[in-house]
């Protein structure tokens, strides 16, 4: 066969008779070039000469391609791993499962890390117990890239090293321990099992040293009634999917009342699903309460009842179920409704639930005999919750012994008590008096300045820890990163000052594996970040308590007096305790219920602001302004801006923590005033005097109309009983227009004047929005605000109206008692002059109003109007269904915006990243580590706006094609990052082209409608019609 | 269109006794004089305005458009309201130099020239609005159907912004050839009678080397003729299309089936108040009182009345067609509008634009210089609050009352409206020391029928 092959040498082979192919082929070598015959030939090499131009151009090129040799591109210092990790793959998230336990916050916890960075938190639902989280919680990875973080440890203001740091404590407790004198250990709330294990050690090292533990915000009532009830100071759990009879006294259970998380079993009971006789069930809730809570905002039924009356209150139903008479004078109606409430209750009986957030013992001490006498199954009172276990009494005692003198060295973790104490100046003067000081923090922050040391500690996603935030539940905390300064764990510290070799983590592994695990895998517990035991430990718990003992305690509770007004503290969505108050994402939160942001406020009752002359105003811009109350009490005067809140029971006013926090702060995030300097004896009912100052304050309100104006088809709602007996044209009617002279819905394809889209192939994304399950909290927000990389515009352009929100969640508030009275009092306007008086004052909210909440983000119309508009298609129609926007197309009309029915659609007016004028996360190398890597940041003069999280379904498509297969069944469910966060279900998101995803069976709900059907736009996201468990009819 | 028969009852078009030579001298006169102090005072003042204007621009393009105070609910106010007024204003030329030629209008002859001045002075005023209100202006050429490298990428020809484009540069481009046809024979004559080497020089670039032939009359005719027949489309088409970026989209308030002939309308009513405004000061400046008669300022003013009337009709239509329709949001929206946060906004533009030109039904003020400067003041005012009205009290309340809220204008919206203003004026001032203000060759072809001196000799000789 090589015989036959035919090399080709040169195209001389074709002609045949050239000799020179034969003398080729016969000469193995080929000649030298005859370059010395070449050089010797000197006469001729004389005659030739290079002319001028050749010259010239051979010194061109030779120039040019020397120059273009030694360019070099620009530049980017990216350094390679020397050892590249196994499972860090550029592109490809990994996710770690970890939890948070910051003393506030506990949740179970998904990281998701791009390149080794921490930048989305997601609910680990593998986790039983608290894998919910809320928006702190969703906005705490931007905690970690806070540029005001500590750097390392210090020591009277000026940066150590650990070990001198280590050094000078271990000397220090070594002599307090050979003095005797007493050391206070003061930390937050652990529920750590292994940190508990290494206090006890460090005690036995040292004995005069005590712990106390101190929640900022206290539910140290709670614990100690149920310490006297039960014997164990801890806090009941509680599963609200089991109640029929949801009874509230000034609990904002769906808030962060006894740490937060009731929500998940909360909503459970509240989504009407239809049996087999087509009926549907669901819990009524009750709240009576001081301020509009979001519990309140979701309550069936909501009576508005002063501090002191909320004690009457509790005290009535207690004795309307034991049968006893409770002194204590309510107005008749609201007796009449307290009468009412006691009555649900004992006909739901075991199904029925009360709770309370009245911080005086004797309350909690009713409500555990009142759900005892129930046997009550939302009642967990053999599953304690952990999460708070805080000692006022201690703490208040500390202070006391620490001027004295009688404590003379303190230690700090995870607490900021010259913020968080009512009295923190005494506190501040105590620990100067101390001999030492530490305290262990993340920031600079009020209580770190007052101390002589200053240990830095590591955020969650870079330590390691443990959590039994519900007895029996166990959730390891693992590092995602290597500390990003020179940080030091508290336990390790610890640790250190014991002269112990092991590390925190070893000593957690070890406690797990032969304490919790038993036997079973360390490393699957990790990775599920979630270990559940079987054993149960409080099963002694099972005591009831018999009713008649506290007929005494009930007599007692409403005894106190009310003088004026009475103030009602409480924690917002956004702040919670004001940990996270240098987190702009958090800052720029609106507020779920007044939809404000950038501030606290006290909120007052329209007739408490009229008689005091409180005053609410917009500008010519339509922002918010107010005047400022002076508010006294305890000898302490604090100047507050104000809201006037629908809803705010008359006598009461209400101001949350939180805000007012100035160390450690940059300078736009120090807004607000400090509430905790009225929280007297961690007492959150106060008694205060409130007098006008003739001052302006300039409000950031998102929301700056309250009211649905009657506009039913917006949210459309209708209540239990019509919804299991009318037809659904009486509760979700379609629009309906005239097609030659025949009605016909709205949504038919008849009346539409475009050609459809055809959806049929491949997927087409859909979100379900369900009215009933979204209870406002927030954590879509903030969620979709960390994948996005939206933008924080800051107070002044928030008060412009120009948050850049992709998802908003629009409270209305209804003008008469309900909703639906407000739609019936629209459609029964008749004549001009009735219009003009009926809309203006329907522009009002009403005094206890009915509360609505609707998350609403690009509907992705499948006849959007925004697409039309663009004069350079950059918004276009996706084959997905989705709304598609190209950021480099954007010229920046604004036009599809202004034809935006849903308004929805978000401008970069500025330049918000890299620009001091917007000096908040995207402004600093720190803080633009966050930023998601799969979405562009948009530059000045575009539009943005939701994109259905298409990084997340494109990474989707891209999996399943990599590895050769079809997309799965519901591999697309909860892709989008709202839906993701979003613990209770309220949003669902998904393929309706796979016939059996989650959104494609909800679709088939009759309670499916969509928002402003009417316009025709044909939208991608469905709402629920939202069902209220009211009497009416 | 030479000389015809007039009859004796209509007033005269020229008077002042005027001969073809004392027309002559009159419109040059402005041209070869010297500008006096008021003149450069107004001129002063328009070039700061015009220099304010651009120092805010330059603001808003450098720092984005942040600087003004529109927001996420009201993503147009001032620029698009400013867009469609100066679009408005443009439209009074075209209509005197087409529509009226075609209709045979002889006393436009005195008028046209400086009404199509300022149809293009008022349309580079317009099209500055939607060059600088983009986010990213220096991309302003997506807009332009160009073939690129990237596909298919193209403009969208669905998109009533789109149509904008190409509406404004044809009535741009038609308007200043049209202009400068009817030029010529002016910028000849005006050469012929200057004597300094450097105006000669210009004066014979810009008239194009007209001789004065019976060819180039000929021509000139023909041409004005089917530029007449072109550009009276146009004045229907652009305010149209410029209604289109409103009635196309679903906004209640803006999405009206109305709004083009309204659009027209109230065009033709602001663009005859602007040519009132600027002939009436002209007129007394530059002693051009026997061209521009008071029966011109009268006939302006019928024009204006009639107009506005259509407008105050498409008003109460508007109304009507909310309430008949029995659409709420549509009901609301201009319920809104007229009690609604910005009510004072809409009975102004009701005050200006219905009650105001209602006065002109009396001769006595509709034959009166000051008031008629009075009135077309009056109107344009209220024709700038038409469009603030329709965009901004559609936009601020719409759908979702959650997203309701106001705008206010800031220092940059107000200088870069004042800018236009300015540069407005800047320009006229400066075409009227240099252009013959007046068609003093088609008002010669007048003066022997129309003019004072002639008509007398008629009736005194039969």
């Amino acid at each position: 066969m090589g015989n036959h092959k035919k090399y080709w040498k040169s195209e001389i082979e074709l002609s045949s008779d050239n000799g020179m192919i034969d003398d080729i082929k016969n000469r193995e070598f080929v000649d030298k070039l005859p370059s010395e015959l070449f050089l010797s030939d000197e006469k001729n090499l004389k005659n030739t000469n290079t002319n001028r131009r050749d010259f010239l151009k051979y010194l061109g090129f030779s120039t040019a391609a020397a120059t273009l040799a030694s360019c070099e591109g620009p530049v980017n210092r990216s350094i390679p791993y020397v050892v590249q990790p196994e499972r860090i793959v550029p592109g490809i998230a990994n996710y770690y499962a970890t939890s948070i336990a910051d003393g506030f916050d506990f949740a179970n916890v998904l990281v998701k890390t791009r390149e080794g960075r921490p930048i989305k938190i997601e609910n680990n639902t593998k986790a039983k117990v608290k894998s919910s989280s809320n928006a702190r919680v969703q906005a705490s990875v931007l905690s970690m890239y806070d540029s005001l973080r500590l750097k390392g440890p210090m020591r009277e203001g000026k940066e150590i090293s650990w070990e001198e740091l280590n050094k000078n404590i271990i000397e220090e407790l070594e002599s307090m321990k050979a003095n005797n004198s007493p050391v206070a250990l003061l930390t937050q709330t652990f529920a750590s099992p292994s940190t508990s294990k290494i206090i006890k050690d460090f005690k036995r090292k040292y004995p005069n040293v005590k712990h106390i533990v101190y929640d900022a915000i206290s539910e140290s009532t709670a614990l100690d009634a149920f310490e006297i009830a039960y014997g164990q100071r801890a806090l009941p759990s509680y599963d609200f999917s089991y109640a029929d009879v949801i009874v509230s006294v000034g609990a904002d259970f769906l808030g962060d009342w006894q740490g937060g998380g009731h929500d998940l079993g909360y909503v459970k009971g509240r989504v009407p699903v239809r049996d087999k006789n087509n009926k549907a069930k669901m819990s009524k809730h009750f709240q009576l309460e001081s301020n509009m809570s979001i519990s309140g905002a979701n309550a069936d039924k909501r009576i508005m009842l002063t501090p002191t009356q909320q004690k009457i209150a509790l005290a009535k139903i207690f004795g309307y179920i034991s049968g006893i008479n409770i002194g204590g004078e309510l107005p008749e109606k609201i007796d009449l409704s307290i009468k009412q409430v006691a009555e649900s209750l004992i006909n739901a009986g075991k199904k029925g639930i009360i709770i309370t957030g009245i911080d005086d013992v004797n309350a909690h001490l009713l409500t555990y005999a009142i759900n005892d006498l129930l046997r009550s199954l939302s009642y967990k009172k053999n599953e304690l919750s952990l999460i708070r276990n805080g000692n006022d009494k201690e703490v208040l005692k500390l202070i006391k012994d620490l001027n004295n003198q009688e404590v003379k060295g303190i230690i700090m973790c995870g607490v900021n008590p010259a913020y968080t104490l009512a009295n923190s100046d005494d506190f501040i003067s105590g620990i100067k008096k101390a001999n030492f000081s530490v305290c262990f923090s993340m920031k600079n922050d009020e209580t770190a300045l007052e101390s002589k040391w200053v240990g830095a500690v590591p955020h969650y996603f870079e330590s390691w820890g443990d959590n039994e935030m519900i007895s029996g539940n166990f959730s390891l905390t693992q590092p995602t990163i290597r500390p990003l300064f020179d940080t030091m764990q508290f336990q390790d510290c610890l640790l250190k000052w014991m002269s112990s070799e092991s590390s925190f983590y070893d000593i957690i592994k070890d406690n797990w594996e032969n304490n919790i695990l038993n036997n079973t895998s360390w490393n699957q517990a990790l990775h599920d970040g979630f270990f559940k035991s079987k054993e149960k430990k409080y099963e002694n718990i099972y005591n009831y308590l018999d009713l008649s003992d506290y007929n005494i305690v009930a007599n007692k509770l409403p005894s106190s007096k009310s003088l004026g007004l009475e103030l009602v503290l409480y924690s917002k969505t956004g702040l919670g305790d004001g940990q996270q108050a240098n987190n702009p994402w958090l800052q720029e939160f609106p507020d779920p219920i007044t939809r404000v942001s950038w501030d606290n406020y006290l909120t007052v009752s329209k007739a408490d602001a009229k008689e005091l002359g409180l005053k609410n105003y917009n500008v010519s811009n339509g922002a918010l302004d107010s005047n400022y109350a002076n508010i006294k009490a305890n000898g302490i005067n604090l100047k507050v801006p104000v809201i006037i809140q629908p809803g705010q029971a008359k006598g009461s006013v209400g101001l949350a923590f939180g805000y007012g926090k100035t160390n450690g702060m940059k300078k736009e995030m120090q807004v607000g005033v400090n509430a905790y300097k009225l929280y007297h004896n961690f007492n959150s009912f106060q008694n205060v005097e409130i007098e006008p100052v003739d001052d302006n304050h300039e409000f950031a309100c998102v929301q700056l109309h309250n009211t649905l104006m009657g506009r039913g088809d917006i949210i459309k709602e209708t209540n239990l009983e019509i919804f299991n007996t009318k037809d659904i044209e009486e509760w979700n009617s379609v629009t309906k227009v005239s097609l030659n002279h025949i009605e016909t819905p709205v949504n038919s394809p008849d009346v539409d004047i475009w050609d459809e889209f055809d959806s049929s192939i491949g997927h087409h994304f859909n979100l379900s929005i369900d009215l009933n399950a979204c209870t406002g909290c927030g954590a879509c927000v903030i969620a979709c605000h960390a994948e996005n990389n939206v933008p924080v515009v800051g107070k002044s352009e928030v008060r412009r109206s120009r948050d850049m929100h992709w998802l908003r969640i629009d409270r209305y508030y209804s003008s008469e008692e309900t909703f639906n009275k407000d739609n019936n009092r629209k459609d029964g306007i008749s004549g001009l002059s009735d219009s003009l008086s009926v809309f203006g004052q329907m522009e009002e909210p009403s005094n206890n109003p009915q509360v609505v909440f609707q998350p609403v983000m690009c509907q992705h119309c499948n006849h959007a109007p925004c697409e039309t508009v663009c004069p350079v298609a950059a918004t276009s129609h996706g084959r997905q269904g989705q709304n598609h926007m190209a950021y480099n197309r954007c010229v920046g009309t604004r036009y599809c915006a202004n034809n935006c029915p849903y308004k929805v659609r978000r401008f970069n007016w500025f330049l918000y990243n890299n620009n001091d004028e917007f000096d908040f996360n995207m402004n600093d190398d720190l803080g633009k580590m966050v930023l998601n890597p799969d979405v562009v940041v948009r530059s000045r003069g575009v539009m943005e706006k939701c994109s259905f999280c298409i990084q997340s379904t494109q990474a989707v498509i891209l999996k399943a094609k990599r590895e050769g297969r079809t997309v799965k069944k519901g591999e697309f469910n909860d892709t989008c990052a709202c839906s993701a966060a979003c613990s209770t279900g309220a949003m669902k998101f998904g393929d309706i082209n796979d016939k059996e995803s989650q959104v494609s069976v909800l679709k088939e709900s009759d309670r499916v409608y969509h928002l402003l059907e009417s316009v025709g736009t044909k939208p991608n996201v469905f709402y629920h019609v939202k069902v209220r468990n009211t009497d009416e009819t | 269109m030479a000389s015809h028969y007039e009859a004796p009852i209509r007033k005269p078009l020229v008077t002042g006794n005027k001969s073809y030579h004392d027309v002559s001298v009159d419109i040059s006169n402005a041209v070869e004089g010297k500008a006096n102090k008021q003149w450069w005072i107004v001129f002063s003042i328009s070039m700061t305005l015009f220099l304010w204007g651009v120092g805010c621009i330059i603001y808003t393009i450098s720092t984005g458009i942040g600087v003004w105070g529109l927001n996420k609910t009201v993503g147009w106010a001032w620029d698009i309201t400013n867009f469609v007024w100066w679009i408005g204003i443009g439209h009074a030329g075209t209509l005197i130099s087409a529509v009226l030629l075609l209709f045979r209008q002889k006393w436009r002859f005195a008028i046209n020239r400086s009404a199509e001045a300022m149809t293009i002075f008022s349309v580079i005023q317009a099209g500055l609005f939607p060059i600088i209100h983009m986010g990213r202006p220096w991309l302003g050429f997506y807009m332009l159907p160009i073939p690129n490298v990237y596909g298919n990428l193209w403009v969208n020809f669905n998109s009533p912004l789109l149509w904008d484009v190409f509406a404004i540069s044809t009535y741009l481009s038609v308007s200043l050839v049209f202009w400068w046809t009817g030029l010529l024979p002016d910028f000849a004559m005006i050469r012929d009678r200057a004597v300094k080497p450097f105006q000669k020089k210009i004066y014979s670039l810009v008239s194009f080397g007209w001789s004065g032939r019976a060819k180039d009359w000929q021509r000139f005719e023909e041409v004005s003729l089917v530029l007449a027949g072109l550009a009276t489309p146009l004045v229907l088409s652009v305010h149209t299309i410029v209604s289109f970026d409103f009635a196309t989209s679903v906004v209640p308030g803006w999405h009206t089936t109305i709004f083009p002939p309204y659009f027209v309308a109230g065009a033709i009513f602001s663009g005859f108040a602007m040519v009132n405004t600027l002939l009436i000061v002209m007129r007394k400046v530059s002693n051009l009182e026997n061209y521009i008669t008071i029966q011109h300022i009268e006939l302006m003013n019928i024009v204006i009345m009639i107009t506005g009337s259509i407008v105050g009709t498409a008003y109460i239509t508007e109304l009507f067609m909310a309430w008949y329709s029995g659409v709420e949001y549509e009901q609301y929206a201009f319920l809104n509008r007229a009690t609604g946060p910005y009510w004072w906004a809409y009975w102004s533009m009701m005050t200006c634009n219905v009650f105001s030109p209602q006065l002109m039904w009396f001769k006595k003020l509709r034959t009166s210089i000051v008031f008629s400067f009075i009135i077309s003041i009056v109107v344009n005012i209220g024709m700038w609050f038409e469009r603030f009205v329709i965009i901004v009290t559609s936009l601020h309340r719409d759908y979702l009352p959650s997203s309701w809220t106001m705008f206010t204008p800031t220092f940059v919206d107000i200088g870069i409206f004042l800018g236009t203003i300015g540069f407005f004026f800047a320009l006229f001032l400066l075409y009227s020391r240099t252009f013959p203000v007046i068609s003093q060759a088609e008002v010669k072809t007048i003066l022997k029928t129309s003019g004072d001196n002639y008509k007398k000799l008629r009736d005194k000789n039969g």
